[in-house]
């Protein structure tokens, strides 16, 4: 199978690259990148006049709630959804029923992936058995087993000589450890952000010192270990403050942000939308403005939407019943382009957040395009303009508060080692 | 009289100064009512009305109650237990339950703030909120207002003093609401575990010292602590708690001579009020409280059933 792209404006920030160009694509791999390529015998000829073509999108933190939870999202159902929504790498969390503490769980995941043959779907393994915080989880088997990072997402791991011994080993294994952090003594009860909206609202807070009281003695962990630390989810300004301080002495940390965490504020609850329930939770407009400045000079590595389907009967509750998240697949890159419209990000500094530097951090051998590597690409039509409706969305996660949202910018065709997975082009 | 033009009761937070006005003259009205040796007119004859609590509150659902059934409606008291949550029923399958036996008006009290919010998006019915976890408490305040307004002819300009765990009171928040709508000036007080973050932003003075917030006010509003927050650490013993927090014969003088001290029940004796100051007639104002939300309750009910239309 060959697929010949053609005249699309090419954004490579691994080679510095943003000129006019094909790409020749064959056996799964880009076979080479010209500025006019003649079309060999049989090879597909897309014309991409007006289209950007970008190194495969790569999300780092989904939740893909397969096994267990298939009634939020299976494996096909959430791979589906990446590459509607423009990503060809996936890295899912393992906050499974069961929990992906162990090798089988592990080759299950990678196997429904492999039956789905959409978004490559990388699993995240757990740190500690069953996510509860007390006893290791074999790392070394996870890492054999195809794991490429180690978390407790959805919990963070509170106890600092637990997490401390992970990343001691973790690192040893160069399997990078992701914390969400939250000290959850600080965040007890809480279901907001503790501010001005919650005083007003009457619903428990929770401040973002609960947040960066964890990040503060994840990077001392990082510092006296020598390792190296992924903070998931930024969503305070303080937290930007102290990875920046880190990354400034040298220190091993990358971060995450979601684009809910640099687009809404506290005050979207003031109708008690469980659509807005997330955590960490949404805070105010100084952080969001920290959070757009963070990601702007590469204090955030990288923007992974936290994808978290969730069925009806999850968010129809009463407030302090409700689960947390956003289906996030489907609008993250129309949310992110925002921030090159506002003039926040450059398109360079886009997709290094959303391809290159999650490779990066993951140690995958993606984020580019350079002559050889899998032929995963995202082509993005930069001025379609676009209305969220949940109801046409893949996921079978239909929370998002951004239903109805206008956008500007959509991920067109998705490729995947060679082969159109998605082509939104008729849309 | 003016119908509200609502269809919910829930807070005070999005009623006009016009909207609380009208209310507070309504219940008025009704005042007298309760003073007839036959305390029943027939105005909501055939309307009924379903008291759905999902916290115990004898007080609150009993003065809805009476409040109902002065009216001639039919009253229905449901309680329901946020166990029933976890074996999976949820306010929603209650909600559609309800709607099936048609009533006019759901009161609910519920320990979830939001979940009157919640209910009112679900039915078509009228929902009054009898108060939503630290939210609001929009016929507490109500009545409130009503007594001040009694006891001291209007609301602007008067210094109200609001005394105990602001963090944790609906009452204190739907009060927050309604005096400043109406210009009064709030300062509330409480030890700094208690106070709610940027509570200034309410436009409210706040301070840690009962003696600062209650000198030369005119109303002084005692909340009632609970006692189960010890155990979160807010504060370390009601002893101490009473030392410094406790309205009495001493701390009063800071106030105007004439303060009226009010406390929206049931009072811990010694801990929020002494009681002495509780009982003295000359400045406690609790049981026009108590008589005052009858009142409030019947306009409420009354007006949300479409008035006199
Ligand atoms: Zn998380
Ligand atoms: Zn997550």
């Amino acid at each position: 199978m060959k697929l010949l792209l053609k005249g699309a404006r090419v954004i490579d920030p691994s080679q510095k690259m943003d000129a006019r160009m094909d790409i020749l694509l064959e056996e799964g791999k880009i076979s080479s990148c010209g500025t006019t390529i003649k079309a060999p015998p049989e090879a597909q000829v897309v014309n991409l006049a007006g289209m950007i073509a970008v190194p495969g999108l790569i999300d780092m933190h989904v939740h893909l709630r397969e096994p267990g939870l298939e009634y939020k999202e299976t494996i096909a159902t959430g791979s589906a959804a990446a590459v509607a929504g423009g990503f060809t790498s996936i890295a899912c969390m393992p906050n499974t029923e069961p929990v992906n503490d162990n090798r089988s769980i592990t080759e299950f995941i990678l196997r429904k992936a492999t039956e789905a043959n959409l978004a490559r779907v990388y699993p995240i393994g757990a740190i500690s058995v069953g996510s509860e915080g007390k006893q290791m989880t074999e790392f070394w088997d996870l890492k054999e087993a195809g794991v490429i990072a180690l978390s407790d997402d959805g919990k963070p791991v509170m106890d600092a000589a637990l997490m401390r011994h992970a990343m001691e080993y973790a690192g040893s294994l160069d399997l990078p450890v992701i914390q969400h952090c939250e000290d959850i003594h600080l965040s007890a009860g809480g279901l907001m952000n503790e501010g001005y909206w919650s005083t007003m609202l009457g619903l428990p807070g929770i401040p973002s010192i609960a947040e960066e009281a964890m990040v503060g003695r994840d990077i001392l962990i990082a510092e006296y270990t020598q390792t190296r630390i992924h903070i998931a989810h930024v969503s305070t300004a303080g937290s930007v403050r102290l990875i920046r301080d880190a990354k400034m002495r040298g220190l091993n940390v990358t971060a995450e942000t979601a684009p809910h965490y640099f687009t809404l504020t506290d005050e979207c609850l003031q109708d008690y939308d469980t659509r807005y329930k997330v955590s960490p939770p949404l805070r105010s407009e100084a952080d969001i403005a920290a959070i757009s400045e963070g990601i702007s000079d590469g204090t955030i590595d990288a923007i992974a939407c936290d994808h978290a389907p969730h069925g009806r009967t999850d968010k129809e509750v009463e407030f302090v019943y409700a689960a947390n998240g956003i289906s996030g697949l489907e609008t993250s890159l129309g949310l992110s382009l925002n921030l090159v419209h506002e003039g926040i990000l450059t398109w360079e500094k886009l997709i290094t957040a959303m391809s290159c530097n999650p490779a990066r951090i993951l140690n995958l051998d993606k984020g580019t395009l350079k002559k050889g590597s899998d032929a995963d690409i995202t082509v993005i039509d930069p001025e379609q303009t676009w209305t969220v409706d949940v109801k046409t969305f893949v996921s079978r996660g239909k929370n998002s508060p951004f239903s109805g949202r206008k956008m500007k910018g959509r991920a067109v065709l998705t490729i995947v080692a060679g082969d159109i997975k998605y082509d939104g082009r008729a849309l | 009289m003016m119908k509200l033009a609502k269809k919910d009761i829930l807070g005070i937070r999005d009623m006009t100064v016009d909207e609380i006005n009208l209310i507070l003259e309504t219940a008025e009205s009704f005042l007298e009512i309760s003073t007839r040796e036959i305390k029943k007119v027939p105005t909501l004859r055939g309307k009924s009305i379903i008291n759905l609590f999902y916290e115990a509150s004898t007080r609150t659902r009993t003065s809805f109650e009476i409040a109902g059934k002065r009216l001639s409606a039919d009253t229905i008291n449901i309680s329901a237990s946020t166990s029933s949550v976890v074996k999976g029923e949820t306010l929603i399958d209650t909600a559609r339950n309800l709607e099936a036996m048609n009533p006019d008006i759901i009161v609910l009290r519920h320990s979830a703030a939001g979940a009157p919010h919640l209910l009112a998006s679900l039915v078509r019915q009228s929902i009054i909120n009898a108060g939503d976890g630290a939210h609001e408490h929009p016929s507490q305040a109500l009545l409130d207002m009503m007594t001040i307004r009694e006891k001291k002819g209007q609301l602007a300009g008067l210094k109200v003093a609001i005394i105990g765990d602001i963090l944790h009171s609906r009452v204190a928040r739907s009060n927050i609401y309604g005096l400043s709508k109406m210009g009064a000036r709030i300062v509330v007080a409480g030890p700094a575990t208690m106070m709610p973050r940027n509570i200034e932003q309410m436009g409210v003075k706040a301070c840690t010292k009962l003696e600062d917030a209650i000198t030369d006010a005119d109303v002084v509003m005692m909340l009632r602590i609970q006692l189960e927050r010890q155990k979160q650490n807010i504060f370390p013993s009601l002893r101490e708690y009473a030392q410094h927090y406790c309205l009495n014969r001493k701390n009063i003088k800071l106030a105007k001579p004439d303060v009226i001290v009010m406390h929206p029940g049931p009072i811990n004796r010694g801990v929020e009020i002494s009681p002495d100051i509780a009982d003295d007639p000359g400045c406690s104002v609790i049981l026009d409280q108590v008589n005052n939300g009858v009142a409030v309750r019947m306009a409420l009910l009354y007006m949300l059933s479409g008035g006199n239309e």
